[in-house]
C-alpha cells in the first residue's frame, strides 16, 4: 500500500510499504477513504518530537470502512464505515473507566520510554512518535488499529467524510479546549491560534455558551474564517494584544483564554526570539510565547486552556501571574471518545458542520509537499485532506 | 549488576509511593523487626546517656554498645543478625502474614544462601480482582505468556513444575521447581529442587489496594559455572529489574485487556527486511 512516511526532519515521502496485518485479537484493519495532516503533525515535521524513525508512517486523522476484524472485536462487522479516534485506548483500566481515554494505561507498548521522561505514560498514539507507541498511523491506504472494539465509531452513510472526519481529532479537541473553560452563559473567551483547533475552538465556544469570543493571529483568511463563525478579531502582528483585551473586556480581561497554538508559537515580541534561541541551543525544548501571553492577558480568577500540544519544557513561565491572578490551568491531550455520540448529534441537527475548515483535498501522492503548504501557510491553506484510495 | 543497582537507586527513589515500588535495598539492609528498632532505640540511649554519665572504662563500653544499638534502631540493620542469615523484619515491615510467610515467600536470597545472582523486586498494581490475578498466576504455565525469558513451564504432579528460559543466543536452560508455599490470595513461592543445574527461587505477594490487586515479584537466580552460567546471567539482559519490570506491564495488560499492546510485525517505510524494523517492530527490547 502507499503510506506517508516521515524519513527525517523537514522531509516527508509517499513510500510503497507492506498492507498492515491483524497482529492481536482486538485488533481491526480499516480501509482508509479519508485522512488529515493535523497541526501536531508540524511538529514531526519540524524535528519537535523526539523517538521518530526513518519510515514511521504518519497520520492520526482517518476514517474509512473496515475490511478486518480480529476474533476479540465482536462490535464490529466488515464494511462498516467509521471514524477512528486518535488515541489508543483498552478501555478497561483505571483511566478508562474513568472516562481518561488518552491517560490508557496499556496501549503504550513503549511505556517505558515515555515514563522516563514524563514520570507515567500516557496512551498511545497512531503516527505519533515511538515514544507514544511507535504505531503506524493513518495517512496511508489501510492501517491497522488495535482494540478496536473500543475505539472505532460508526458514522451514518448519509454525512459525507469531511463532516465526520474531524471526529477523529480537532473537533473534539477545540470542544474539549472550550469545555475546560467552563463557559457561564455570556463569558468572553479569547482563542490565540486560528488554525484548525482554534476554529473549532471558537464554534464550541459559542456552542457551550460564550457571549464573545475574540480571535488571535496573523494570517489573514484565518482570522477571517474566525471572524465568519462571529468572532472579533485581533492580528498579533498589529495589534497590542494585552491592551485591545483589556479595553475589549471592560478592563479586567477574558474570562478564559485558549491557547491553541503550542510548542511551536511565532511572534515578534522579544520573547518569542529569546524561545528560539534556546531550542535552537538545544535549551529548551518548546518555544511557549503564547502560552505566556495567555496567563498574562486572562483576568483573575479565570482559565487558561490549552489544547495547543507541549512536548518537553518550557522556561520563563509566568507562575507568578498564574498564581496570584489565581488562574486555572487546564490541559492535555483530547479524551476524543468521551465526546463521539454528543459531537455526532451537534454534526447531525446541523449545529455546526466540520467541513468548513477543509481548503485542500488531494490524493495521498501530494503529501509531502502539503505539509509544506500547511506548515507555511501558503496558498490560503488551513486545512488538507488526502484521498489514499 | 552493579550497572542494575544504580539504576535501581534512581529509580527507587523516582518511584517511592506510585505505581512502582522497589524495595531491594531496604530488603538487603533491614533486618530488625519494627518493635525491636524502636526497643534498640530507647535502650541505645539510656545505655549511652548512662555511660556517658559514667565517665569510666566500663562508662565507655556501656556507651559504645548504646551507640550500636541506636545505630540498629535507627537503620534497621543488625550486622549481627546479617552474618547469621536472620531476618526478623519482613512479615512486620509488609502488614500482613507471619514472619514465617515472610521468610518463605520474600527472602529468596536466603533460601539460595548466598548474594551471588541476579536478584529482583518488582511490584505494579492490576485493576483486576485478587482472585483472578492470584489464579492466573498460579498456573504458572501462563508465566512464558509475559515473561520474556522463559519458553515454556509444565505443571507436573505434586506441586512440581518443569521450566525452559531461553537466553539472547537462543541456549536453553531447563530445571524443576516445587511449591514451598502458598496460601490462597496472599503468596505463592517455588524453588529450584536440589540438584538442579540452576538455583532458582521466586514468590510473589498478592495485596488488595483501593486500585486493585498488587502484585510483589522477588525472583533470584544463581547461576552455576561455565558455559551455562553465562547463558543464565545473561537471560535477563543487562538490567533485570527493567526486563521484570516490563514482564509485569505485560501482565497487567493481559489481565486487564486481554492482550498485551504490540507494533511487533508492523508495516513501515522501512520494514520487508527484519534488520531494518525498529526494534519495537521486531518484538525485541524498547527503542
Amino acid at each position: 500500500m502507499k503510506a506517508v512516511c516521515w524519513e527525517r526532519t523537514n522531509v516527508v515521502r509517499v513510500e510503497q510499504v507492506a498492507d498492515p496485518a491483524i497482529l492481536n485479537a482486538r485488533d481491526a484493519i480499516v480501509r482508509i477513504t479519508s485522512t488529515a495532516i493535523c497541526g501536531s503533525d508540524l511538529h514531526l515535521l519540524d524535528g519537535f518530537i523526539p523517538t521518530m524513525r526513518s519510515g514511521d508512517i504518519l497520520g492520526h486523522e482517518f476514517m474509512g470502512e473496515v475490511v478486518e476484524v480480529g476474533r476479540g472485536v465482536d462490535n464490529l462487522s466488515k464494511g462498516d464505515r467509521v471514524i477512528v479516534p486518535f488515541p489508543i485506548a483498552c478501555g478497561r483500566c483505571f483511566f478508562c473507566t474513568r472516562d481518561l481515554w488518552a491517560c490508557c494505561d496499556n496501549s503504550n507498548p513503549n511505556a517505558a520510554t515515555a515514563e522516563k521522561l514524563y514520570g507515567f505514560s500516557p496512551s498511545g498514539l497512531f503516527g505519533y512518535s515511538h515514544m507514544m507507541g511507535g504505531y503506524a498511523g493513518g495517512q496511508a491506504q489501510y492501517a491497522r488499529v488495535p482494540y478496536a472494539d473500543v475505539g472505532p465509531f460508526k458514522v451514518p452513510p448519509h454525512l459525507p467524510d469531511e463532516q465526520v472526519l474531524f471526529l477523529t481529532d480537532i473537533f473534539p479537541t477545540g470542544y474539549m479546549a472550550a469545555e475546560n473553560c467552563e463557559i457561564e452563559q455570556g463569558e468572553t473567551i479569547a482563542v490565540w491560534g486560528c488554525g484548525p483547533v482554534g476554529q473549532f475552538a471558537i464554534r464550541c465556544a459559542f456552542l457551550l455558551g460564550a457571549g464573545r469570543v475574540i480571535a488571535i493571529d496573523t494570517v489573514p483568511e484565518r482570522l477571517r474564517m474566525a471572524a465568519d463563525a462571529g468572532a472579533e478579531t485581533l492580528d498579533s502582528l498589529e495589534d497590542d494584544i494585552f491592551e485591545r483585551l483589556k479595553d475589549m473586556t471592560g478592563g479586567i480581561g477574558p474570562d478564559a483564554c485558549i491557547d491553541a497554538v503550542g510548542m511551536e508559537a511565532h511572534g515578534a515580541n522579544i520573547d518569542y526570539w529569546y524561545d528560539k534561541a534556546k531550542t535552537m541551543a538545544f535549551m529548551a525544548t518548546d518555544r511557549a510565547s503564547t502560552l505566556r501571553q495567555a496567563i498574562n492577558c486572562c483576568r483573575k480568577g479565570g482559565i487558561v486552556s490549552i489544547p495547543g500540544v507541549y512536548g518537553g519544557f518550557i522556561d520563563k513561565v509566568p507562575m507568578g501571574a498564574a498564581f496570584n491572578k489565581g488562574l486555572t490551568l487546564k490541559m492535555g491531550q483530547t479524551h476524543v471518545h468521551r465526546y463521539l455520540p454528543r459531537l455526532l448529534r451537534h454534526i447531525e441537527s446541523g449545529d455546526i458542520d466540520p467541513s468548513f475548515v477543509v481548503t485542500h483535498t488531494v490524493p495521498i501522492e501530494k503529501a509531502p509537499e502539503m505539509y509544506k503548504t500547511f506548515r507555511d501557510k501558503k496558498d490560503g491553506c488551513v486545512k488538507v485532506v488526502l484521498k489514499p484510495n | 549488576m552493579a550497572v542494575a543497582t544504580d539504576h535501581r537507586r534512581v529509580d527507587a527513589g523516582r518511584f517511592e509511593g506510585h505505581q512502582w515500588r522497589s524495595t531491594r535495598e531496604d530488603a538487603g539492609r533491614v533486618n530488625v523487626g519494627r518493635m525491636e528498632r524502636w526497643l534498640s532505640m530507647v535502650a541505645g540511649g539510656a545505655l549511652a546517656a548512662y555511660g556517658l554519665k559514667r565517665r569510666s572504662t566500663s562508662g565507655g563500653a556501656a556507651a559504645l554498645a548504646g551507640a550500636a544499638l541506636l545505630y540498629r534502631g535507627a537503620t534497621g540493620h543488625c550486622d549481627v543478625y546479617g552474618a547469621l542469615g536472620i531476618n526478623r523484619a519482613n512479615g512486620h515491615a509488609h502488614g500482613h502474614g507471619t514472619g514465617e510467610i515472610a521468610d518463605n515467600g520474600s527472602d529468596t536470597r536466603r533460601r539460595l544462601g548466598g548474594a551471588r545472582g541476579i536478584r529482583v523486586e518488582e511490584s505494579l498494581t492490576i485493576n483486576r480482582p485478587i482472585a483472578e490475578v492470584y489464579r492466573f498466576w498460579r498456573n504458572f504455565e501462563n508465566l512464558p505468556q509475559f515473561m520474556r525469558h522463559l519458553e515454556s513451564v509444565a505443571m507436573r504432579e505434586a506441586g512440581i513444575s518443569h521450566w525452559v528460559a531461553r537466553g539472547p543466543g537462543g541456549m536453553k536452560v531447563e530445571w524443576d521447581a516445587r511449591i514451598i508455599n502458598e496460601i490462597d490470595n496472599k503468596l505463592i513461592a517455588w524453588q529450584s529442587l536440589e540438584g538442579s543445574t540452576v538455583a532458582t527461587a521466586g514468590s510473589v505477594n498478592f495485596d488488595e489496594t483501593e486500585h486493585g490487586t498488587r502484585v510483589r515479584v522477588h525472583l533470584q537466580y544463581s547461576p552455576p559455572g561455565g558455559k551455562l552460567g553465562a547463558a543464565v546471567a545473561r537471560l535477563f539482559g543487562e538490567e533485570p529489574h527493567l526486563q521484570i519490570r516490563e514482564d509485569l506491564r505485560r501482565f497487567k495488560a493481559l489481565l486487564e485487556t486481554g492482550e498485551i499492546a504490540t507494533i511487533a510485525g508492523q508495516a513501515s517505510g522501512r520494514s520487508g527486511f527484519m534488520a531494518s524494523r525498529a526494534p519495537d517492530e521486531r518484538g525485541g527490547r524498547r527503542p
